[in-house]
């Protein structure tokens, strides 16, 4: 399917130009593109290493076992197929813990490091496993409680009450991520049933 | 208040790791750069992921293709009473999280970041993730080709967070 969208959007806009005369600007976003995807991994590079070194820090003093101990008795129930001192347990709980605090590029190491233990535990085979589709659903819904760049927009912007779109964010991603859930509930009993 | 709060939680959070280690006399610096070399190989690891997403998403949006759809789109958006400015953002968070900040800043910067559609625009930006991002980068670190259901997953969370955000809007902002 993300191939379809992937070859689909740069296909239609390619067809849309050539029927609209926007040829310039198609070929502008061919560089404009590429050169925005380098930026970022030159971002990546820099967010990466800091954090997985920090990280590895944490491992090796225990730190991410006792977290993994704290929250187990929700995760085990989202993560069945998970054993609870697994540490793709510890990896989940950082990622959401980063996630929660609106530190989305904190997240996203711990994230990768997850899926690699993930990966792992389901033989190293090369499609998703129940477990990873359910951290997918939990980190796309994406548990946020402080928006951090978004208040920093609206002060950009001399927002009167920068903060004052926390509850509404709250509530949103809360229906948003109770949503996923059971969507991703849904679908694994109906891989279940036709199997 | 909360802003202060956020801004301390990152430096804190780095205090309380390199504290807790040298406690539990864990070789810090050693183990920071044992841990940070990894990062280097994975960044670049994603980089053809993003690129090949990216360009063309960014073809989509430069062609004219996206405003297209969108003025296509009005006449529905009217009947549920959604303000059409708003869908460019609503189609563009679940694939470029870059991209929708562009345009969530393009509108907090027109429109004002207190008017409905500002606050509308932050609500929405901050609930939900960019499942396109998320499911290149995990699944892309990771080589794994068959994504099963999760991207059916994912686009249907975002559609239930752009709900929510505007239900949630409607009460309490209009």
């Amino acid at each position: 399917m993300v191939n379809i969208i992937w070859a689909g959007l740069a296909a239609i806009g390619i067809i849309y130009a050539l029927f609209n005369g926007t040829m310039e600007e198609v070929n502008e976003a061919v560089f404009t593109g590429a050169e925005e995807a380098v930026a970022l991994t030159i971002t990546l590079v820099s967010v990466l290493v800091f954090w997985l070194g920090l990280m590895q820090i944490a491992e090796e003093a225990g730190l991410l076992d006792k977290l993994a101990k704290l929250f187990r008795p929700l995760f085990t129930r989202l993560f069945p197929e998970i054993p609870p001192d697994h540490p793709a347990m510890g990896y989940i709980l950082s990622n959401f813990s980063s996630n929660i605090f609106g530190l989305g590029h904190a997240a996203t190491p711990f994230g990768i490091k997850a899926m690699q233990s993930l990966k792992k535990l389901n033989n190293n085979r090369t499609d998703a496993s129940r477990s990873m589709i359910t951290f997918l659903a939990l980190n796309t819904s994406s548990v946020t409680l402080i928006p951090t760049t978004m208040i920093a927009i609206r002060m950009k912007y001399d927002s009167i009450a920068p903060t004052e779109i926390v509850g509404a964010t709250i509530m949103a991603t809360l229906v948003s991520t109770v949503g996923a859930l059971l969507i991703d509930r849904f679908f694994y009993y109906r891989r279940q049933r036709s199997l | 208040m909360l802003v202060q709060f956020s801004n301390m939680v990152i430096p804190l959070l780095i205090l309380s790791v390199l504290l807790y280690g040298t406690y539990k006399k864990v070789p810090t610096y050693e183990a920071f750069v044992e841990g940070g070399k990894e990062g280097v190989a994975m960044a670049v690891s994603l980089l053809p992921f993003l690129l090949g997403m990216l360009v063309s998403i960014t073809i989509f949006r430069a062609s004219g293709a996206l405003d297209a759809f969108v003025h296509l789109l009005e006449p529905v958006l009217a009947v549920f009473h959604i303000p059409p400015d708003i869908v460019p953002l609503a189609l563009t968070r679940p694939i470029s999280g870059t991209a929708s900040l562009g345009v969530a800043t393009d509108i907090i910067q027109n429109e004002g970041p207190d008017s409905f559609l500002g606050k509308l625009a932050s609500t929405m930006q901050g609930s939900t993730d960019t499942t396109l991002y998320v499911l290149t980068v995990y699944f892309g670190a990771v080589q794994i080709k068959k994504m099963g259901d999760a991207l059916k997953v994912g686009l249907l969370a975002d559609l239930i967070g752009i709900t929510a955000s505007l239900i949630i809007c409607y009460i309490l902002f209009s």
